[in-house]
């Protein structure tokens, strides 16, 4: 038996076999065995990040943008550690990404070894299941699982650790379709499952008088086909549909059902017809607190209807009526057959006098602005954007922050996986690597990193890996020298002491795009920003667009930590009252 | 309902000892994920115990005693379910029927004064002496919690004891069919 090889080939082979074309990472000690494999090979890509944290949000971005699983390589130590953050995002955001770190040989774990770390130890409750490999015989099997557990049911992070000794050793390549893994580890929906309680679902819908669709990031995950069939569904029933910032894209900004996104800076009518609907179908979203508001006032008259495959899901912050564990896909193709089967359709004159309720909401104009003056509104800085890149094929990736949450109001999405953002952990810093993420993963597309002037300080570096790979990366900064959200909390909760929240000595984006030998472009007033966009988008390099927006604008609509849905501010002039502010203050 | 940014609207059930028996295979680092979710995550463990049940199968039994609402409970089950291991959880509380025992070593400080009353208590309890080279006065009682609390409650009152208790291991009573 002489078909044996090395550990570091047996990664590459594990690879290609799972249909990997490109691994984001960054060479170290322990890991050069597998960077001496990949030398010697062709058909993966490697593309090298300038630090460990840009590799992880880079797989993501991918993940995100393509429907496959991103792939990460690092060193053990540091470049474990370095990881943390993104693999926490990725369990939060449910993003498939697999994540290979390596580690000191096997004996000399535990001794404190040069650049050792407790990887396995570190990242379990971060990742959805993580193994350290000491046996290379061992190691094809656990890649095939790896990737099996980080698709399965609700998509997250799994990470391999190996020792580098495992990575010299030689054992034996079994391939995927001879590993058997066994049905507890994973996370299968049968055909008929639930079949009553969908039976149950469809029928209340039918029955309803005020329906609202609220769908999550768990349709997106669920591939294409889910958004396809969550659309007809809800053409069919002619019901309001309303979208988590991670489900942004399922359904057209421009379907005459869409109100657009829900939540803490969600549209008034979207969150007003939440509240007063009498039944509610969640689709794949996870009542988060970000969208409920305050718990004991949200939606108080609805019979609530929850698809999730995650059963952990159900029943966490809010109890529902009809549960439904089961993938999207399934799920609602069952019920959209059910409808038609049962010729449901629901009573026009209700259906009717709800829009009508909606429609009266909507007249608020809640996005509404003061576009005065020659001075840009990131607003409008962000509406411009949309109307100059509508007709092409384009990604928005957002950091985390007030441009997020114009991104999210302003620009429109008519497509799913065109929107990339941290919605669970809110990482400041993932935008611009998510964007050369999406950008290797569609070298043809328009790929715009909407950032603010802080948080893109916080993964900067990546510039050298943009411009490296040519990536024609777009970053799109609405600068107003502040940390827009905090600065927006400390005013609205703070007596407006500003502690800490203004980017002082921010660097000359524009200089500094020139200095990695990218484009730097800035708009200073409104005559500049339309030329400054098109001369962005028809640049084929990597661009830095510094935006000078007013400083101080804040993000409305929102709810106010502590209210509820029905509680919406519109503008700063519109005051909370003062007790339920201070119990909101010592929220998050 | 469980936790979240905001105070529950219906914290309604009252909090109960619950005992869950976790199903898992016994591979490396399968315990610090089932404890991990508990102390990330907020939750109480009033006792834990662990060993391999089937060498064959390399499957081992948790039986971990928690506190909580019934809520808080059922969210346990389903995160527990999440860890990638865990063939199956059982929460015999739910089922309402099942059998559980402890044990408990208790060494005991003996004097000429105390001897007749501890032999005594002892041997109403049915806690076995065991034999050890050094001839300490160490005796093993094993039954239902309630029953182990009493005779160390009563012990303590007529000498000085250490104690050591697995805490609770259990099994359901309820008949199940051979052929499944």
């Amino acid at each position: 038996m002489n078909n044996e090889i090395t550990g570091a080939e047996i990664v590459l082979k594990s690879l290609a076999e799972q249909g990997v074309e490109v691994v984001f990472g960054y060479p170290g000690g322990a890991v050069l065995p597998i960077y001496d494999t990949l030398f010697k090979q062709n058909s993966i890509k490697h593309v090298l990040v300038r630090q460990e944290g840009g590799a992880i949000h880079a797989a993501e971005g991918y993940a995100r943008s393509t429907g496959k699983t991103g792939v990460v390589l690092v060193t053990s130590g540091p470049g474990a550690t370095n990881v943390v953050t993104g693999l926490t995002d990725a369990m939060m955001d449910s993003v498939p990404v697999v994540c290979i770190t390596g580690q000191v040989p096997t004996h000399l774990i535990g001794s404190d070894a040069f650049q050792e770390c407790d990887t396995t130890g570190i990242t379990r409750p971060c990742t959805k299941h993580n193994y350290l490999v000491k046996d290379v015989n061992k190691l094809s099997s656990v890649f095939h699982e790896a990737f099996t557990i980080a698709q399965n049911g609700r998509p997250g992070p799994v990470l391999i650790d190996i020792p580098k000794d495992v990575q010299f050793a030689k054992g034996t390549y079994e391939e995927k379709n001879k590993i058997i893994i066994p049905s507890h580890r994973l996370f299968e929906p049968s055909p008929d499952y639930e079949k009553s309680k969908i039976e149950e679902a469809v029928e209340l819908i039918a029955k309803a008088k005020k329906p609202i669709f609220y769908i999550g990031g768990g349709c997106i995950n669920s591939g294409p086909k889910a958004s396809k069939l969550v659309r007809e569904f809800i053409n069919m029933v002619g019901s309001p549909v309303t979208m988590t910032l991670m489900g942004l894209g399922v359904v057209g900004s421009s379907d005459k059902n869409s109100l657009g996104m829900l939540g803490m800076h969600g549209m008034y009518e979207a969150n007003m017809a939440m509240h007063e609907c009498d039944v509610m179908i969640n689709i794949g979203a996870r009542f988060d607190d970000r969208v409920t508001g305050r718990l004991d006032a949200f939606s108080p008259n609805s019979k609530k209807i929850h698809i999730d495959i995650d059963e952990s899901n159900i029943n966490k912050t809010i109890n529902v009526d009809v549960p439904i564990i089961g993938d999207v896909k399934q799920v609602v193709d069952k019920m959209i057959s059910i409808w038609k089967e049962k010729n449901y359709k629901i009573e026009t004159e209700s259906l009717k006098s709800w829009w009508d309720k909606i429609n009266k909401w909507k007249e608020i104009d809640c996005l509404n602005y003061n576009n005065e003056g020659k001075q840009i509104k990131p607003q409008y800085a962000v509406q411009r954007l949309y109307e100059l890149t509508k007709n092409t094929k384009t990604f928005i990736t957002t950091e985390v922050g007030q441009h997020q949450m114009w991104a999210a109001q302003f620009y429109k999405f008519e497509e799913p996986n065109r929107w990339l953002t941290s919605g669970g952990l809110g990482t400041m810093g993932y935008g611009f690597p998510a964007a050369i993420g999406a950008q290797v993963g569609n070298p043809d597309a328009l790929v715009i990193d909407i950032a603010g002037d802080a948080s893109i300080l916080m993964n900067i570096q990546e510039m050298s890996t943009a411009i490296q790979y040519r990536l024609p990366v777009k970053i799109f900064i609405l600068n107003n020298e502040y940390m827009g959200m905090v600065r927006q909390w400390q005013e609205l909760l703070h007596g407006g002491r500003y502690s800490e929240s203004y980017t002082d000595s921010l660097p000359d984006f524009v200089k500094l795009a020139e200095s990695y030998k990218a484009v730097g472009l800035r708009a200073k007033t409104t005559d500049d920003l339309d030329d400054v966009i098109t001369q962005m988008i028809e640049t084929k390099n990597t661009v830095i667009a510094d935006i000078w927006v007013t400083k101080e604008e804040n993000c409305f609509p929102m709810i106010q930590s502590g209210s509820a849905h029905n509680e919406m501010m519109l503008s700063k002039d519109q005051k909370q009252d003062k007790k339920s502010a201070e119990k909101g203050k010592i929220l998050v | 309902m469980n936790k979240s940014v905001y105070a529950s609207p219906d914290q309604v059930s009252e909090t109960k000892r619950h005992i869950l028996t976790v199903l898992v295979d016994n591979e490396p680092g399968v315990l610090a994920r089932v404890i991990g979710m508990f102390s990330g995550r907020g939750y109480n463990i009033d006792s834990l115990n662990v060993a391999e049940v089937s060498n064959d199968e390399n499957i081992s039994r948790i039986t971990i005693v928690t506190h909580g609402t019934s809520e808080v409970v059922s969210q346990i089950e389903k995160q527990l379910l999440r860890i990638v291991p865990v063939h199956s959880v059982t929460n015999l509380d739910r089922e309402d029927s099942s059998v559980e025992a402890e044990v408990a070593l208790v060494y005991i400080y003996i004097s000429e004064n105390n001897k007749k009353k501890v032999y005594e208590l002892c041997d109403f309890y049915r806690a076995r002496k065991i034999e050890n080279e050094n001839n300490t006065t160490i005796f093993e009682i094993a039954g239902a919690s309630e029953r182990v609390n009493r005779f160390i409650k009563e012990i303590n009152e007529i000498t000085k004891v250490e104690i050591v208790r697995s805490g609770p291991v259990a099994i359901s009573s309820i008949h199940k069919n051979e052929e499944e």
